[in-house]
């Protein structure tokens, strides 16, 4: 089936340029479009008649349509290269006979020996085009693109939703102050996404990956003239230097380590480390290293906290951005250098390692603290932390299909609910659910349909795409074999598939209730206009904002039917074996498409990961445990709080201390928040208290905060304590880590002020009194 | 020669440095010691490269002295600008960061 | 001057150039304790020529002509006229200036000595009788070669590097 959509379009393709592989090796084109765009709008934006977002949504629009032809040219690439690999009668039946075996073994050929002319002695299943930038001390600088499955699934997705976010910001930010700087913005940003994904060399990589932050940076602080607005931006920022330091120095280990040294091209790295030439101990410290790279970008647990506080940004960018693209780079880095963490943490045959775990703990901790938000942007905020934890642990319980697949899914149907709920807050001028929202659905009957569409998906409710990429994820843990799972999985995750599972309820539970405080209900707001999305205030009045709120324009509304309809069908390209098997004439039809395109597969620079067949009881264990979650929050806001709040006669924001003094359930989960957070709040007490200066100042401060906290726990409810400490992590957090010296300072015991005098010159005498010290230890240690 | 005079010398220079980088409260004269400390470790640099025959050591006496010049022209903006808003150049009286 | 001096050094007797070094190594130690003391601040500029000069005969007599010579350009050149510029924009005394702490004095020095002689002990441990020879001056040639073949990548860093201090004094220190 999709083979022979495939062979219709690459018939299309071929018949304008005579050769569909010309998409793949000027696949540069992509990148460099939004980037002259960026440019343009610069210089000439402000003088175009819509102020540069024309210039802005024409080179996104080409992009786009040349990332399908791109992706077009790889199906037909991908299904013709099986067969020198393979050979001829397994090629045939995957590439469903739509080529002729002539064609292609002169297709194959031709890339064999343009591979082989640029040095390599593999035919990679990539098409990689590089040419040398400069030659220095004997070490080659290249520039070039690598596309393959995965950077043509990236390009269509970030050029797809980029599109439809510069469309939804048309009207979004339209009257903004800052309108141009915006969409130059947008374009830099697909711009240096695009070049991320398509880089071929891990120098190139991280040159996208500091563009990509120094975007989101920007864009973060798009209002800067606000101050929580400029924080988040540093914050963010500062946070992901955390973990580019890691991103640095993992990247150079394996510059020096893989393939004999002195090589950054990502394809001979991976080989290297596939044929078992690099040593295991630079290997764990490469892929610890780009742990912490992925912490930061992608926003694991514990760094991250600057991903909440990015969504200061407009919602258009955190719907870019901060949901659908940037922050998945941190995913993408790990499926692009995958040999180095599959060799790196022994992904196979084990059932425990440091990415997987990471992952597993983000997905329960930010499921959970997705709960205590008011603010409807952050509580999708920690959902895509979350879902981002669902794609580490996969891809480090090895499953990288899996993990790719819900990248791919992801970005549809959390970039839907980042837009719907812009749509929502344009109408009420605020996030607050709480406070401004409730009762949405009678106002805004189109976004509503939306929303619950994309909060369908995101719950893994069959057939939407959630479901399947969830549950792809959940049985290549390999855990628990009573389930049926089948043991072809790479390991026997049983921890991380049992954190999965909870992650599912705990997913359809925050999408619940976000969903009945934001569009059921009575209407709560009216009362006051935050003007906190950059309007002029002549516009607020023109759109008359007092009144009742009212449904958003079609640039706002189409995008989310777009979306939408993604979220419901693009679960279908990777069917599992079982559903809609092909006919005789098409044998594949839809199942595991996406597997057979985008995972190099038998290439010599992929490992050789396994992949467990789903079963049908995991996969209704797991529907079962969502709709439990959901269940549980349906029953608690839509029935007994609504109940509640109409017997008393009040707005349920007034309703006391609701879940926790009427549901023992609640309050038992409640409870596990708070501890929780005690201990995050003690983890990065330690940290901070140790960059700013000794133990005793650490363990001072814990003393002053933990005791207080417990003291303060004891004397109010338990959702008070929870909501005081989530404040307080957050807080703690940006002053501890990046103001570190205000609060750390103040809290610091009165013995040790005398060193911090303030006086330059007392640090430099200690700093040199101290190396001359050490200095002088590590000689007499030497000279003994 | 002994490549010991040239180390010597220049870790006595480095330590008159250091020195003044410690003692002195103007930030001009700070400046000057640093210069001190690097002109210690230049020497160090061209006397290792020579004794091990190899032009690396000057070429990184070289970038040293560029960079040493950036640092000066920094510092020097980081002492005005000082100077300009406290109509004094006195180390000991910049203590904002006092605990 | 450079060629007498190395002819000096290859050919003369040891003793000669060992004393040779050892007047400017003593001047130089002097000077740059003069920097660090002396209460006159154009006066520890120009005590501070000195101390680069006599680091530039050093250079010499390690056979580095080309870093000497550069040595002179850019320190004794462009770095002190940078220093007196910052004296006079500064509006520092040009006569005494009580600008040294004496409470700190103590501390500096046991600082400075514990650092000299863990270093001092260090090298003589390692390099106890290490002959260094200069067979004659490194010629400009290769040092260029070596920059802009072998270090071209440390050397597009220091240009940019250059650029952004540039930048950076200007920002700094424009007034507004």
């Amino acid at each position: 089936m999709f083979a022979t959509l495939a062979a219709e379009a690459v018939s299309t393709v071929t018949t304008v340029t005579n050769d569909a592989a010309w998409f793949l090796e000027n696949a540069w084109i992509i990148p460099l479009l939004p980037a002259i765009s960026f440019a343009l709008i610069l210089f000439f934006g402000k003088r175009m008649p819509y102020k540069g977002a024309e210039i802005g949504i024409t080179a996104v629009s080409v992009s786009f349509i040349l990332a399908i032809l791109t992706g077009v040219a790889w199906l037909d690439h991908r299904d013709h290269f099986e067969l020198e690999k393979y050979g001829e009668e397994q090629a045939i039946a995957v590439s469903d006979g739509a080529a002729s075996a002539t064609d292609t073994v002169a297709y194959t050929a031709r890339f064999v020996a343009a591979e082989a002319g640029e040095g390599g002695a593999h035919p990679y299943v990539a098409v990689q085009s590089s040419t040398q930038w400069l030659q220095s001390g004997g070490i080659e600088f290249n520039a070039g693109i690598m596309v393959d499955g995965l950077s043509v699934m990236m390009l269509f997705v970030v050029t797809f939703i980029s599109l439809l976010v510069h469309v939804y910001s048309t009207d979004y930010v339209g009257g903004d102050r800052r309108y141009t700087h915006f969409f130059a913005f947008l374009s830099l940003f697909t711009a240096s996404m695009l070049f991320f994904v398509l880089s071929d060399n891990i120098l190139q990589m991280i040159v996208g990956w500091e563009l990509v932050g120094v975007c989101s940076f920007a864009l973060i602080g798009h209002w800067w003239e606000e101050k929580p607005n400029s924080d988040a931006a540093l914050k963010a920022f500062l946070t992901n230097r955390v973990g580019d330091v890691g991103l640095l120095v993992g990247m150079i280990t394996l510059f020096f380590a893989a393939g004999g040294g002195k090589t950054f091209d990502t394809i001979k790295i991976n080989e290297a480390v596939v044929q078992g030439g690099v040593s295991h101990t630079a290997l764990v410290v490469a892929a610890a290293c780009l742990t912490a790279a992925v912490m930061s970008k992608s926003g694991q647990f514990i760094l991250h906290t600057w991903l909440p506080d990015a969504m200061a940004g407009p919602t258009p960018v955190s719907a870019l951005i901060h949901a659908a693209t940037m922050v998945v780079a941190g995913i993408y880095m790990v499926a692009r250098l995958y040999p180095v963490f599959w060799e790196g943490m022994q992904i196979e045959g084990s059932s425990i390692n440091l990415l997987a775990t990471v992952g597993a703990i983000t997905v329960v901790g930010a499921g959970l603290l997705a709960f205590v938000q008011d603010d409807i942007k952050k509580v999708l905020a920690y959902s895509t932390v979350s879902q981002l934890g669902y794609m580490a642990m996969a891809l480090g319980v090895g499953a990288w299909t899996a993990a790719v697949f819900h990248l791919f899914t992801h970005a549809f149907f959390k970039a839907n609910l980042f837009l719907g709920s812009g749509s929502v807050a344009h109408a009420v001028h605020s996030f607050d659910m709480k406070k401004d929202m409730g009762g949405m659905r009678k106002f805004m009957p189109k976004t509503y349909v939306t929303f619950v569409i994309g909060s369908l998906a995101l719950a893994g409710v069959f057939p939407l795409a959630g479901f399947w990429s969830k549950d792809e994820i959940l049985v290549n843990t390999g855990g628990w074999d009573l389930l049926g799972g089948s043991g072809a999985a790479p390991g026997s995750y049983t921890f991380h598939f049992v954190m999965g599972m909870i992650g599912a309820a705990l997913t359809a539970a925050y999408m619940t209730r976000c969903v009945y405080l934001t569009f059921h209900g009575e209407y709560r707001g009216g009362h006051a206009a935050h003007d906190d999305h950059g309007h002029d205030h002549e516009e607020d009045a023109a759109h008359g904002h007092h009144g009742e709120p009212h449904e958003s324009g079609p640039r706002i509304l189409y995008p989310l039917y777009i979306l939408s309809a993604f979220s419901i069908l693009i679960g279908f390209v990777n069917l599992p074996p079982g559903f809609l098997a092909g006919s005789k004439k098409d044998p594949a039809g839809w199942q595991e498409r996406f597997l057979h395109f985008v995972e190099p597969a038998g290439s010599s620079y992929f490992p050789a990961v396994g992949h467990a067949t789903p079963s049908w009881s995991l996969a209704i264990v797991a529907s079962l445990v969502a709709v439990a979650g959901a269940g549980f929050a349906y029953y608690y806001y839509f029935i007994r709080l609504d109940r509640l709040s109409k017997q008393l006669g009040e707005s349920l924001v007034a309703i006391p201390n609701g879940i926790t003094t009427t549901n023992v359930f609640a309050r038992a989960g409640h409870t596990l928040l708070v501890n929780k957070y005690y201990f995050d709040h003690l983890y990065t007490g330690i940290i901070a208290g140790f960059t700013k200066g000794p133990l005793a100042r650490a363990a001072n401060w814990i003393n002053q905060n933990v005791i207080d906290g417990t003291v303060n726990k004891a004397g109010e409810s338990a959702v008070q304590a929870g909501q005081l400490v989530y404040h307080k992590i957050d807080q703690a957090v940006v002053d501890g880590a990046v103001n570190l010296s205000g609060r750390v300072s103040d809290a610091s015991g009165e013995e040790l002020r005398a060193i911090n005098s303030g006086k330059v010159q007392n640090y430099a005498a200690l700093m040199f009194a101290g190396a001359a010290v050490l200095a002088g230890a590590f000689v007499i240690l030497l000279a003994l | 020669m002994l490549l010991n005079q040239f180390l010597l010398l220049a870790a006595v220079l480095f330590c008159i440095g250091v020195y003044g980088v410690l003692v002195r409260k103007n930030g001009m004269l700070v400046l000057m010691s640093v210069e001190l400390i690097l002109n210690a470790v230049n020497i160090n640099l061209v006397a290792f490269g020579t004794l091990t025959d190899d032009v690396g050591g000057a070429v990184f006496a070289l970038f040293t002295i560029a960079v040493a010049a950036a640092e000066v022209g920094i510092g020097l903006a980081i002492v005005l600008l000082m100077y300009r808003n406290r109509r004094s150049i006195d180390l000991s009286e910049a203590d904002l960061l006092k605990g | 001057m450079t060629g007498l001096l190395l002819a000096e050094f290859t050919t003369t007797e040891k003793w000669v150039v060992n004393s040779f070094w050892g007047v400017i190594a003593v001047v130089m130690v002097y000077a740059a304790l003069r920097v660090v003391t002396t209460k006159n601040v154009v006066h520890a500029a120009l005590w501070l020529v000195v101390v680069l000069a006599g680091v530039a005969v050093q250079f010499l007599f390690l056979g580095a002509e080309f870093v000497a010579v550069t040595q002179i350009l850019v320190y004794i050149g462009a770095v002190i006229v940078l220093f007196l510029f910052g004296v006079m924009l500064t509006r520092a005394s040009m006569g005494d200036d009580e600008t040294v702490a004496d409470e700190k004095r103590a501390m500096a020095a046991v600082v400075g000595v514990l650092l000299l002689a863990v270093m001092a002990f260090a090298l003589v441990d390692s390099f106890d009788d290490v002959e260094i020879t200069a067979d004659g001056p490194q010629s400009v040639t290769t040092v260029s070669d070596s920059i802009f073949s072998q270090y071209i990548v440390p050397f597009e860093a220091v240009s940019v590097l250059l650029l952004a201090a540039l930048i950076g004094a200007i920002v700094v220190a424009r007034q507004d």
